[in-house]
């Protein structure tokens, strides 16, 4: 076997099992982040699309919140280390391993030596590959280890928390597998519809009371757009106009959750994702519902949005 | 009283501002409104999250204070919407009177902890040992910030009684939010009140004391920020891999104390 290291005489606990070649646009471990810490100032972050990165785990027989590598538009190229088994989850795209396509959405065994590469995705924006064993820790390519921090390994690029997006040279460690490989090998991807604008769902409030009755029509009559300004914090968005208040003053700073749709002062409302601020100061119109988090974490610059209230 | 049914949970005038209010926040969370006051903290907001510590349904992820809500997460295949509403309102009518009972003003100070164990106790939930003494947490500073001129200027006071003001009264941590181990410290002198820098700078360096309205704050890493420095301080603010990581966490009572030469 090549790619034999020191650390792999430790234990398999630990062992150097893929090693990064490109990393892509923007590839960071997550995870199922850091819930129960507001009140220090931390927030959940890990994974922005939970479902695909529990679908990627479930196809490796691991945990559903065990660490994987979260990419954006497409990458990583990683050559294994060892014989690893992967699964590329998240919008249908193109994975190939040594230049062969091989699918996505299906278990994948990696010979020692050979390259898998994660293409970037014609709809959507995240994708997930998950490890048998589960991603433990980074070994950086400039000799910094990063393993857990507050019991996760999830990068949280506002707080700083959990290791840096990856690099070429980095070593990812994998711990040893806690399950059967389940009798699934594959699952379907999402077929939902790319060519109309995406559905999400809202709950109004905490602060719908500060908008005129014009703007919160407009938030669910209107179509927006997402901008290219968007990252894991969230995601700016374009309308027909800004949504107006009903009132004026300064909210006092108060809680954020994931979903908030956060209204500054020039009316276009952001879009708040997995690493958003623990607080904020501007009112909230409407929070996208639990179960469409994970379709908003895929939405990409250009996408339109429409969103929906019930009641 | 503390019925959940609507949005607005302890009877009280036709207008918002002086009744606890129960706001959802999305599918998984709720926001508690507290009553108005003229401090910068609405006085139940430590007292709801120091009797919540005590008891808090299987199903409650997070309670993170803030100015005048605090925020509570649940997860909704645990708890259902309607409980976690009158488990809150419920709360939050008990943390209100007993921020009225506490010291009788609306400053900062009733926001201490202590008000909020008495409460518990005496409405027969905590049943358990007698409520600690708030922590105290010493911060020792140099006063050698860059904006010292600029607040000295602000607030008619020479640099020396600027600092005097600061370490003169214990502050307290109001709530945590900006970036983790950054707390909102209130209670200071109130002639140390200044408004943030016109335009923030783009690095602020770790352990930089400062000072925006009502309230003081150490940033605990490098971070842009807005406030006006006045010192410095080489206590370890934020440390992950620390038992508790946050030093100041809300209900903390911070002091601050002069270090080394004269500003």
């Amino acid at each position: 076997m090549t790619g034999t290291d020191g650390a792999e005489g430790e234990g398999a606990a630990h062992d150097g099992c893929l090693e990064v070649e490109e990393p892509g646009p923007f590839t960071t471990v997550q995870d199922g982040g850091r819930p129960g810490l507001g009140a220090l100032g931390v927030g959940r972050s890990g994974a922005a699309d939970r479902a695909a990165m529990a679908a990627a785990n479930r196809l490796v027989g691991n945990p559903e919140r065990a660490a994987v590598l979260e990419s954006t538009m497409g990458g990583p190229a990683v050559r294994a280390r060892r014989p690893v088994m992967i699964a590329v989850t998240g919008p249908a795209t193109v994975v190939e391993v040594d230049g062969t396509a091989v699918g996505s959405h299906c278990r994948v065994l990696l010979r020692a030596g050979q390259v898998l590469s994660v293409g970037a995705p014609p709809h959507g924006l995240r994708n997930y590959l998950a490890v048998r064993g589960g991603v433990t820790g980074v070994r950086g390519a400039d000799g910094s280890v990063h393993g857990p921090e507050l019991d996760s390994l999830a990068t949280d690029v506002l707080s700083g928390l959990g290791p840096p997006a990856l690099r070429a040279g980095d070593v990812l460690t994998a711990g040893r597998a806690a399950a059967p490989l389940p009798s699934a090998d594959l699952i379907p991807p999402d077929r939902a519809a790319h060519t109309g604008p995406v559905r999400l769902p809202v709950v109004w409030g905490p602060r719908d009371d500060w908008f005129t009755d014009g703007a919160r029509r407009l938030l669910v009559g209107g179509e927006w757009t997402v901008t290219p300004d968007a990252d894991r914090v969230g995601a700016r968005l374009h309308g027909p106009e800004g949504l107006r208040r009903a009132r004026g003053g300064e909210l006092a700073p108060e809680s954020m959750v994931t979903g908030a749709l956060q209204v500054p002062a020039d009316g276009l409302p952001v879009l708040f994702l997995a690493d958003h601020p623990v607080t904020g100061g501007y009112p909230v119109i409407a929070v996208v519902r639990g179960a469409a988090l994970d379709a908003a974490a895929q939405l990409r610059p250009g996408d339109r949005v429409v969103f929906t209230a019930a009641g | 009283m503390g019925t959940a049914d609507g949005r607005h949970v302890s009877g009280g005038h036709n207008d918002g501002g002086d009744r606890v209010r129960v706001l959802a926040a999305g599918d998984d969370a709720v926001l508690v409104e507290f009553p108005d006051s003229d401090g910068p903290v609405a006085p139940a907001v430590l007292p709801f999250v120091a009797a919540a510590a005590h008891d808090r349904p299987p199903g409650v992820v997070d309670v993170i204070p803030a100015a005048r809500t605090a925020a509570v997460t649940y997860r909704a295949e645990k708890i259902a919407a309607h409980a976690v509403r009158e488990w809150c309102a419920d709360l939050a009518v008990r943390a209100t009177s007993a921020a009225a009972a506490g010291t009788g003003t609306a400053g900062a100070e009733t926001a201490g902890a202590e008000t909020a164990g008495a409460e518990t106790a005496g409405a027969g939930t905590a049943g358990g040992p007698a409520e600690p003494a708030p922590e105290e947490v010493v911060l020792p500073v140099v006063y050698d910030g860059p904006d010292l001129d600029a607040v000295s200027a602000a607030t008619g006071l020479s640099k020396d009684e600027v600092i005097d003001a600061h370490t003169g009264t214990a502050w307290t941590v109001a709530f945590t939010g900006f970036a983790p181990g950054f707390g909102y410290l209130v209670g200071g002198d109130p002639r140390l009140a200044v408004p943030r820098r016109t335009t923030p700078r783009t690095r602020v360096p770790a352990g930089s004391v400062g000072l925006a309205g009502p309230f003081s704050g150490v940033y605990p890493r490098p971070s842009p920020g807005g406030w006006q420095l006045i010192g410095t301080t080489a206590a370890e603010l934020w440390q992950p891999r620390r038992d508790a990581p946050a030093l100041l966490a809300p209900g903390v009572r911070v002091r601050f104390e002069r270090q080394g030469p004269a500003a």
